[in-house]
């Protein structure tokens, strides 16, 4: 809602676009890969996880199918619809492009 | 058209909501579930992994919310949940949106019926095609800017325009249809062959008349209305063809006129029968003199201004006077907008009305502002504590503003079935006061008015407590504990009252002076006594036509005989000319001794009534001086004439005029001895007789009528004034069975007393001055329960501090006057104000010449509506008043 929360928000549907491009998952195993790969330095809210997750799906960037759970139980797996594969790419370039930047000045400046 | 397909993704989302919501349910309810497994796994006690999952998903509504937004149900979705909030609310405090949406109700039920009228009257087009080329055509002389247009004038007006596509005239008469069914009397038109076709209306049967029907001598054609065809033909095609016996003559029925076909201007009537005027035969067709209350409308070619089409027209009326200047001379031709002549008088009444109906809706505005205020102000914790969680201050705003046009929506919806149900009823009770009145209803932009006046006042009333929330010290709010605020809010309550006293001001004094026009008006003496005088028409049977003067002479006097030995009659006169109020005629004469005037155009005009003796007697108009008619003043007798004071005083200033003589033009009238003087009668109406240039009457006897004009009586009729010892509306059937059994052929119609000729003569100004009433009765209440509201409303607020003051010693007189003077103040100021504010309405009332006998700032009016507001407001303030004065101390310093 804020303002401020905007580039949170956009790197938050970035790594979730990350995340599910190898195969489709559920809202729980997403945030744990996160927090895993980041070794624990992301750690994502679930207050942010699912209104990202609707907003992805919304926009038309991942597709959704219920399907049974490691533990058997019905969870929702988000997988990537061809669109979001193509906008994880886009930002994956213009994040890595700012990421760059943004070191650049650190050390130079 | 991106925001289409948005539009259509959130009524789509919001059809799938159920499946969604449970959808997320199930998934935050297994996400939930794993993370209690993990925490398990981590060696909590199930109670600790439960209660740490929880507190690691915060604010669940908070996240479903969120969630719900990203589904895109945006604005949609918030607009049903302030909706259903709306609703809920308002089903909470049921006393409060009942009061409201009656009096929105009145207020927009009230405007829209009356601008259905003024929609109807005013603003619609002419229901012909093009009608703004349409225009009404007069002659004008010296005395009438609209007078009649003489026929051989007509002709050659139609042969040598250039303006127009076709010029037309009509005159009413009264046809005698006999044959088919009972003998019956027939509203009907003469026409030019072009009537129809001017005003653009096609026959629904049949044909129109071509110019082949409207000739000398031509086989009569008729064309009759739908209603007429239905009424006496059971609506059978076949009727076409067809003959019917009107005034003893077999006419053939050529055409059918629409049922839709409505048209009421000047003398113009939409009637029952329609016949080529050639085939009238009135002498007078053929003479440049005799006018005949011929009036023309004419279509105007596309492109053509009205000033062309009347520059026109004078040319040729000017080359008309320069050839025959014995008729034309100081005549010439007028033309004014079809519309305008229809509508022309009503038109400031029905402005003034729809003003004075706007302030009672601002009236009523106020009211509900005052207590949504109320309410606002007791809500104001309510929403200190959702803005405090979380919620807009916006979204705080349009949920408030939500409600009231939830309210006004609601009121808006019971204003529209009371406008459809008070137009039919007002128009219904009083028929003749508006023109186009069958065109008045509900249309779509009647629709379109109610619809935008509900959602103007739904956002006027519910902006004050909209904006008392948004700038309220929330925080402050809640601080302050359950005492609500004080201070600033009375102030904006005051102004309210202030503005309400004020309106209903202007309302009671445009009424109030409506009211005494009216009563002005019902004093003037119309010249004669109108109580218990029946007036109707006769037409004498067909066969009489052909039968000589002598005949009619001998059938007038039979007549005349049978209805003076009904019992109940007191006296009897049949009238032939004009009749007070209701049928104007005039005729133009000189002095004897004086040269004969050159054109007619330079004669004296007057009104003229042809009378019989006993018409002194039954109208009670007083003789002045010598005497009046009597049963020897016959076509034997040397020729008299009787004339009222106006002319007696015009044209033998300080002269004695009896045994004078005045010179009726025409020829075939001797020269006429004046025999007497009797009072003026107010020819014009009661209203405007003075102003009229043509004021001057005289009086002739009907029996001494030259040959030529008897003969004329049977296919004319005859006017008949009765005296009656009782109610006059009680003789209307012995009179009309006894002159049924004397010819079962003659036709008896048209009763009216002469009380309700007067009635009618007033019929707009009545119409005005009952609705600016109704509406001020209405400002009147709406304000006084205002003011209750209000007073009552600060008085609860107040308990604490009057507790107080009792406690230390007040008496019930302070007490009083605390809670009175606060009612008194805010009263006098919206008097004040009030009446600074009525002085534009009544003065604009007065340009129009809508009030008679008073002043715009008559101060007797003036005072007389302010004292009643002033007592009115008083006392709706003494009953909270005295609910202050009970008050117990105890009570109401431990209330905190």
């Amino acid at each position: 809602m804020d303002k401020k929360t905007d580039l949170l928000q956009g790197t938050l549907d970035l790594l979730i676009l990350r995340t599910i491009a190898l195969e489709p998952m559920h809202g729980w195993a997403i945030g744990q890969r996160i927090q895993q790969i980041s070794k624990d330095v992301l750690q994502v809210q679930q207050g942010s996880l699912y209104p990202a997750l609707h907003r992805l799906e919304h926009r038309g960037l991942v597709k959704t199918e219920w399907g049974p759970s490691d533990n058997n139980r019905r969870a929702k797996f988000y997988s990537l619809t061809r669109a979001g594969r193509k906008q994880l790419e886009a930002e994956r370039a213009s994040w890595q492009r700012l990421a760059a930047a943004v070191a650049e000045v650190l050390e130079t400046a | 058209m991106q925001w289409l397909n948005a539009m259509v993704d959130s009524a789509r989302s919001l059809l799938r909501r159920r499946s969604k919501e449970q959808g997320l349910d199930e998934e935050l309810r297994f996400h939930l579930d794993r993370q209690i497994e993990q925490n398990l796994g981590a060696g909590m006690t199930p109670a600790e992994a439960r209660y740490a999952a929880m507190r690691s998903f915060g604010n669940a509504a908070l996240l479903r919310e969120e969630t719900r937004e990203a589904w895109g149900l945006g604005t949609l979705d918030v607009w049903r949940q302030d909706l259903k909030y709306g609703l809920r609310m308002l089903g909470k405090n049921p006393a409060l949106a009942v009061i409201a949406t009656l009096t929105l109700g009145l207020g927009i039920g009230a405007n829209t019926a009356l601008f259905s009228v003024v929609n109807g009257v005013l603003l619609n087009p002419l229901p012909f095609p093009q009608p703004d080329q349409l225009l009404m055509l007069h002659e004008s002389k010296p005395n009438f800017e609209a007078g009649a247009i003489p026929y051989p004038n007509f002709v050659d007006w139609q042969n040598e325009n250039r303006t127009f596509s076709s010029i037309a005239l009509a005159r009413g008469y009264a046809f005698s249809l006999t044959g088919i069914g009972e003998p019956e009397r027939l509203q009907g038109e003469w026409v030019t062959a072009s009537f129809f076709g001017t005003l653009g209306v096609r026959p629904a049967l049949g044909r129109d008349f071509t110019s082949s029907d409207d000739q000398f001598g031509a086989g009569p054609t008729v064309m009759i209305s739908a209603s007429l065809w239905k009424r006496k033909f059971g609506a059978a095609p076949d009727t076409i063809g067809k003959t019917m016996t009107l005034d003893g003559k077999a006419y053939t029925i050529v055409g059918v006129v629409p049922a839709s076909f409505d048209l009421r201007v000047w003398n113009f009537r939409a009637s029952d029968v329609y016949a080529p005027i050639r085939l009238w035969g009135h002498p007078g067709l053929k003479n440049r003199q005799a006018a005949l209350g011929l009036h023309g409308i004419g279509r105007m070619k596309p492109g053509v201004t009205v000033a062309q089409a009347r520059a026109d027209l004078q040319r040729i009326a000017a080359s008309l006077a320069a050839a025959y200047p014995d008729a034309d001379r100081g005549t010439t031709a007028n033309v004014v907008p079809l519309k305008q002549s229809i509508v022309g008088d009503v038109q400031p009444f029905l402005w003034v009305l729809l003003g004075a109906v706007g302030l009672v809706l601002l009236i009523a505005c106020v009211n509900v502002a005052n207590l949504l205020l109320a309410r606002a102000t007791g809500r104001t914790r309510e929403f200190a504590i959702r803005v405090a969680l979380g919620a807009g201050r916006s979204r705080v705003i349009r949920q408030l503003l939500t409600e009231s046009l939830l309210l006004a929506l609601l009121g808006g919806g019971l204003g529209l079935l009371l406008a459809w149900w008070g137009t039919g009823a007002g128009l219904a009770a009083l028929p003749t006061a508006l023109p186009r009145a069958s065109e008045v209803g509900l249309d779509g932009r009647v629709l379109i008015f109610a619809v935008a006046i509900s959602l103007l006042s739904g956002i006027l009333f519910g902006l004050a407590p909209a904006l008392r929330i948004s700038k309220a010290e929330l925080h402050e709010v809640l601080k302050e504990g359950g005492r609500g605020s004080s201070g600033g809010n009375h102030r904006a309550h005051g102004a309210l009252v202030v503005v309400e006293v004020a309106l209903a001001l202007v309302l009671l004094a445009g009424a109030g002076l409506m009211l005494r026009s009216l009563a002005r008006l019902w004093k003037v003496d119309p010249g004669f006594d109108p109580g218990n005088v029946l007036n109707f028409s006769v037409t004498f049977p067909p066969s009489l036509m052909k039968s000589g003067p002598a005949a009619v002479r001998g059938y007038i006097r039979g007549l005349d005989e049978k209805m003076e030995s009904t019992p109940g009659v007191e006296s009897v006169s049949l009238l032939w000319g004009a009749f007070p109020m209701w049928d104007e005629d005039d005729w133009t004469f000189w002095l004897e001794g004086q040269p004969k005037p050159q054109s007619e155009s330079e004669m004296d005009w007057a009104l003229h009534y042809v009378v019989e003796p006993g018409y002194l007697k039954t109208m009670r108009i007083p003789l002045e001086r010598g005497r009046f008619f009597t049963d020897q003043d016959d076509e034997r007798s040397p020729y008299v004439v009787v004339v009222d004071d106006v002319l007696a005083s015009k044209f033998f200033p300080g002269q004695n005029p009896i045994g004078r003589r005045i010179i009726l033009s025409g020829g075939g009238y001797p020269p006429a001895e004046i025999i007497g003087v009797v009072g003026h009668v107010k020819q014009w109406g009661l209203d405007s007789d003075d102003q009229n240039p043509l004021r001057a009457q005289f009086y002739e006897s009907l029996r001494q009528q030259p040959d030529a004009a008897i003969a004329l009586v049977p296919g004319l009729g005859v006017g008949v004034a009765v005296r009656t010892a009782g109610s006059p509306a009680g003789m209307i059937g012995p009179l009309s069975r006894g002159l049924h059994e004397m010819n079962a052929e003659q036709v008896v119609y048209g009763f009216k007393t002469m009380n309700d000729i007067i009635s009618d003569s007033v019929a707009d100004r009545r119409f005005s001055m009952i609705l600016l009433g109704a509406f001020a009765a209405l400002a009147l209440v709406l304000a006084s329960v205002g003011i209750y509201g209000v007073i009552s409303y600060l008085v609860g607020q107040r308990t604490q501090e009057i507790g107080i003051r009792v406690a230390l010693g007040a008496q019930q007189r302070d007490v009083l006057r605390l809670v009175l003077g606060d009612g008194a103040r805010m009263t006098l100021v919206g008097v004040a104000a009030g009446l600074l504010a009525a002085l534009g309405l009544t003065r604009f009332m007065a340009r129009y010449s809508l009030l008679f006998g008073v002043t715009a700032t008559d101060p007797l009016t003036f005072a007389g509506v302010a004292l009643l507001l002033t007592a009115v407001a008083l006392a709706a303030c003494y009953i909270p008043a005295r609910r202050a004065l009970a008050v117990d101390p105890l009570v109401a310093l431990r209330c905190e």
